[in-house]
């Protein structure tokens, strides 16, 4: 990178308290890429160290190195001075490194002093385990049961249930991996309390984020990774989101143009009438009394924090889960009780949550994977039975043009993209229909913030041009940025979508917190 | 030093083509290891068992023979382990299908005329689809294990096949013999080319083709690939993974009935109290080798049939049990499935490894 070398080490408030972990020129090689090129960090003991950098910038790479799952190509890591090889997680855990992920591995059918007692090297006597668990969790604020078992417990507690994990074991650096992205705003208040506790007893906190703001808030150093490359150093707290954004990016990033203003109240063209649904599994959520109009012109987001129903309301939206038919209504069209092909044929489309497994196929080609959702549509890809490989070849180059979807190669299996490229792909794919009726399903999970400028401009885009769109997410800048109106799912009760500029973050945590569901009751 | 799995980013085609090569390579050096230990020159043996069938007319036209019914067995069987059903009670498919196909020349042996044989090759395919809808009705509506319901059905079918050829369908100028009478030539399957193989093998090729086409270009092909790897995908797709099932199935059975029709029809002329040397298990192999692709099948049909006419081969040749056969196509498919492996991982040699915590080298 081009900045001088004195540019790198910004003069902060940093504690010089002696390094922890010191990596020296890490690198890492994946075929042709160059995941982590000569990557230089230095965490101190107890400081809150953010690991910035969009998607497929390297931070998981560099972060699974550090935790034993990777091997570096070069470079060396030490810590608390002593040159080490991590070769194992339980080579890490050994030193003190404990890990956070972003993707919960607890068993749903086992309670929570099980699922600890399996990540223990030696977890002894379950009882006293159970009693430790206690005492840890209720001493760091993160009050768990060990008797509860997995399955009943919303995430933010599994979330706690991962870190109690961690605290066992008496770690002294923790890596988090967007630990907030699955916490209501209180919740996320007291996990940044939790942090701060532990940093403040000499623990360091490697903190993985995309959000900007809790970067500020709580870090008291930032790493900023590009392309595989350390770019930047700052002390988050002299910087504002946008700059932060910026050297992320390394440009300005697109703002999401919304408020062309919404068109004023169009015909409804989504409706949720009454829709109810029995849980499908023990781990499912029932659907509750479900009211909801989404009209043309207009975008209307339903916050939540996660499994609380939305990818049950979801299928009911597809056609995968079928309703009673008055309980969706598409165009006028009660449809509770069609297909997911008939929803399509009446221009409704449809993005999931899970892109790899449900909105693609990861072995298929991506030109193929444009058929999965687009045979049963007007695109002609499919004649006297036989699919048009060439047509399905035309929309894939042309989905891949317009969404700037980026791939090693012509063509490639959908497994091999990356999530961010993967999502522009299957939100490219839909949108590149121009459907009347849109819903999806967390539009930018996992993406970084330039493709998510793309996509969110997209969605609005196509509400003004006077379709219904109706986003689920979990991510509340989002919703704020993008949505006319917003609801709050909570245990399958919805509340009342509200115009968006009526909405104060404190009242969507409040609604999240089982407001929703009182107010869904009510009526 | 140790060997590690790397998870390649996509399937590697070469890896695709390589593996059953691979595979068939490493089978002849089991093979070789076993013909050893039975104190017969290794080279002689994989001669006599590989080769040596190949070298002249009449046992080229034996293969070919053998051949016929596990490709066409193994074709079905592709289409529900694509669309991952794990049916494996084709060798039960084979014989219900060769029992309904041989009804009418054993009920009513005086039915002889052009319609004979088609509707014996049509009673082959429906009889064996049913008994196949056994297990995709119990899988459909009450989730239970296809494997296991399947492979039951297998015993079922061969007491059925064995009571009707010693009871009630006994040749009744058959001396006693538990045999059903010989098929009028109406109900017989004509030669081709003069020799051992029927009209059987030329029409499996055909069926083999038009299936090849099917996978590879059809929406119908798509689904099935699809669901097999991704159920969820596929509902999303609006595809029916029951109904699905239930179409594999119905597919599969039908093919295992026809093969065992036309195995009776041409190669026995008459139901016996057993009727398969275990083809409807062979066949299972034989989709795998053959990357449950059609084209692909044709291929390992041969290769395994082979080993059929070269187990006998040992045995006549050299002395060594004929069993062989059976050991060499269960080596087969163990190689097969390993080597599948490589075609979504490579190895990786890991040397120079130290351990975190102690500094020592680490045993793994």
């Amino acid at each position: 990178m081009a900045e001088a070398p004195e540019d790198k080490k910004a003069p902060g408030a940093r504690q010089e308290t002696g390094d922890l972990l010191d990596a020296r020129g890490l690198t890492k090689r994946f075929g042709d890429i160059l995941a982590n090129d000569r990557v230089d960090l230095a965490i101190h003991k107890g400081e809150i160290h953010a690991l910035l950098g969009e998607n497929g910038a390297g931070k998981s790479t560099l972060v699974k190195m550090f935790y034993g799952s990777l091997e570096p190509d070069g470079g060396t890591i030490l810590w608390q001075g002593k040159e080490v090889r991590i070769d194992n997680p339980a080579a890490a855990r050994a030193l003190g490194i404990g890990m956070v992920f972003q993707h919960f591995s607890l068993f749903e059918a086992l309670t929570v002093v099980e699922n600890i007692a399996l990540a223990l090297p030696n977890p002894g006597n379950m009882a006293e385990l159970a009693k430790r668990i206690e005492a840890v969790s209720n001493d760091y604020g993160l009050p768990l049961n060990p008797k509860d078992f997995v399955a009943d417990l919303p995430v933010g507690i599994r979330q706690r249930i991962e870190i109690v994990r961690c605290l066992l074991q008496e770690p002294q650096l923790i890596i988090m991996d967007e630990p907030t992205s699955v916490l209501t705003p209180q919740e996320a208040d007291r996990l940044f309390l939790t942090l701060q506790r532990l940093a403040s007893e000499g623990c360091a906190v490697l903190y993985i984020s995309h959000r900007l703001e809790e970067v500020q808030r709580i870090c008291h150093h930032a790493t900023i990774l590009r392309h595989g490359q350390v770019v930047r150093e700052c002390d988050p707290t002299k910087e504002t989101a946008g700059s932060l954004a910026q050297m992320m990016v390394g440009s300005e990033i697109l703002g999401v143009g919304s408020h062309t203003k919404a068109l004023s109240a169009g015909e409804p063209r989504l409706g949720l009438k009454g829709l109810s649904a029995p849980a499908g599994t023990p781990f499912a959520t029932a659907l509750n009394d479900i009211n909801l109009d989404v009209r043309a012109g207009e975008v209307v987001a339903i916050a939540g924090v996660a499994g609380n129903g939305q990818g049950e309301l979801f299928d009911a939206l597809s056609g995968e889960m079928r309703v009673q038919p008055g309980m969706v209504v598409l165009d006028g069209e009660a449809a509770g009780a069609r297909a997911i092909n008939w929803r399509r044929k009446k221009n409704a489309a449809f993005v999931p949550e899970e892109r790899l497994g449900h909105g693609a196929v990861p072995g298929l080609k991506l030109s193929q994977n444009v058929v999965l959702t687009r045979h049963a549509t007007k695109d002609g890809l499919i004649e006297a039975g036989m699919v048009s490989l060439r047509k399905a070849n035309d929309l894939e180059k042309r989905i891949k043009k317009h969404y700037d979807v980026r791939m090693s190669h012509d063509d490639p299996e959908a497994r091999s993209l990356s999530g961010g490229n993967l999502q522009k792909f299957v939100m490219g794919r839909e949108l590149d229909r121009k459907p009347g009726i849109l819903v999806v399903n967390q539009p930018t999970w996992g993406v970084d913030a330039g493709a998510a400028a793309l996509i969110r401009q997209g969605l609005i885009d196509l509400a003004r041009e006077g379709s219904a769109v109706l986003v689920i997410s979990q991510d509340l800048d989002e919703i704020f940025q993008i949505s006319d109106r917003i609801a709050v799912i909570s245990r399958g009760y919805l509340s009342a979508a509200e115009p968006a500029a009526q909405m104060t973050r404190e009242r969507v945590g409040l609604l999240m917190a089982g407001g929703a569901e009182t107010q869904g009751e009510a009526h | 030093m140790r060997l590690e799995l790397v998870k390649r980013k996509e399937r590697s085609a070469s890896m695709a083509v390589m593996s059953p090569l691979v595979a068939v390579g490493l089978t002849a050096l089991a093979a070789a290891i076993i013909f050893a230990i039975s104190g017969v020159n290794p080279l002689v043996g994989l001669y006599e068992f590989f080769i040596d069938p190949l070298t002249e007319r009449w046992s080229l036209e034996a293969t070919i023979a053998k051949a016929t019914p596990l490709i066409l067995i193994g074709c079905g069987l592709a289409v529900c382990y694509l669309s991952n059903n794990w049916n494996i009670g084709a060798e039960g498919q084979f014989v219900v299908g060769a029992l309904f196909g041989s009804a009418l020349p054993v009920l009513f042996p005086s039915f002889e005329n052009a319609l004979t044989l088609p509707l014996m090759l049509i009673f082959g395919a429906v009889g064996g689809a049913l008994w196949a809808l056994i297990p995709a009705v119990l899988k459909t509506r009450f989730n239970t294990n296809e494997i296991l319901t399947s492979l039951m059905l297998v015993y079922v079918a061969s007491l059925l096949l064995d009571y009707l050829v010693r009871g009630p369908w006994r040749d009744p100028d058959g001396f006693n013999f538990p045999e059903s009478r010989i098929f009028s030539d109406a109900a017989t399957l004509p030669d081709v080319f003069g020799g051992l193989m029927s009209l059987a093998t030329p029409i499996t090729i055909v069926i083999a083709i038009v299936l090849a086409i099917v996978l590879a270009k059809t929406l119908k092909g798509f689904e099935i690939r699809v669901m097999g790897e991704s159920p969820r995908a596929g509902s999303f797709a609006g595809f029916s993974a029951k109904k699905l099932t239930i179409f594999s199935f119905a597919l599969a059975g039908a093919l295992a009935g026809l093969a065992g029709t036309m195995e009776v029809s041409a190669a026995l002329n008459q139901l016996l109290p057993s009727i398969s040397p275990g083809y409807g298990f062979t066949a299972i192999i034989v989709a795998f080798l053959g990357r449950l692709n059609p084209i692909g099948i044709i291929i390992a049909g041969f290769v395994l049939a082979l080993s059929y006419i070269g187990g006998e081969g040992v045995q006549s040749g050299l002395g060594v049990s004929n069993e062989i056969a059976s050991v060499i196509q269960g080596l087969l498919l163990f190689f097969v499935l390993a080597c599948d492996t490589l075609i979504l991982y490579r190895v990786r040699l890991v040397t120079r490894k130290v351990s975190a915590t102690t500094g020592e080298p680490s045993h793994v």
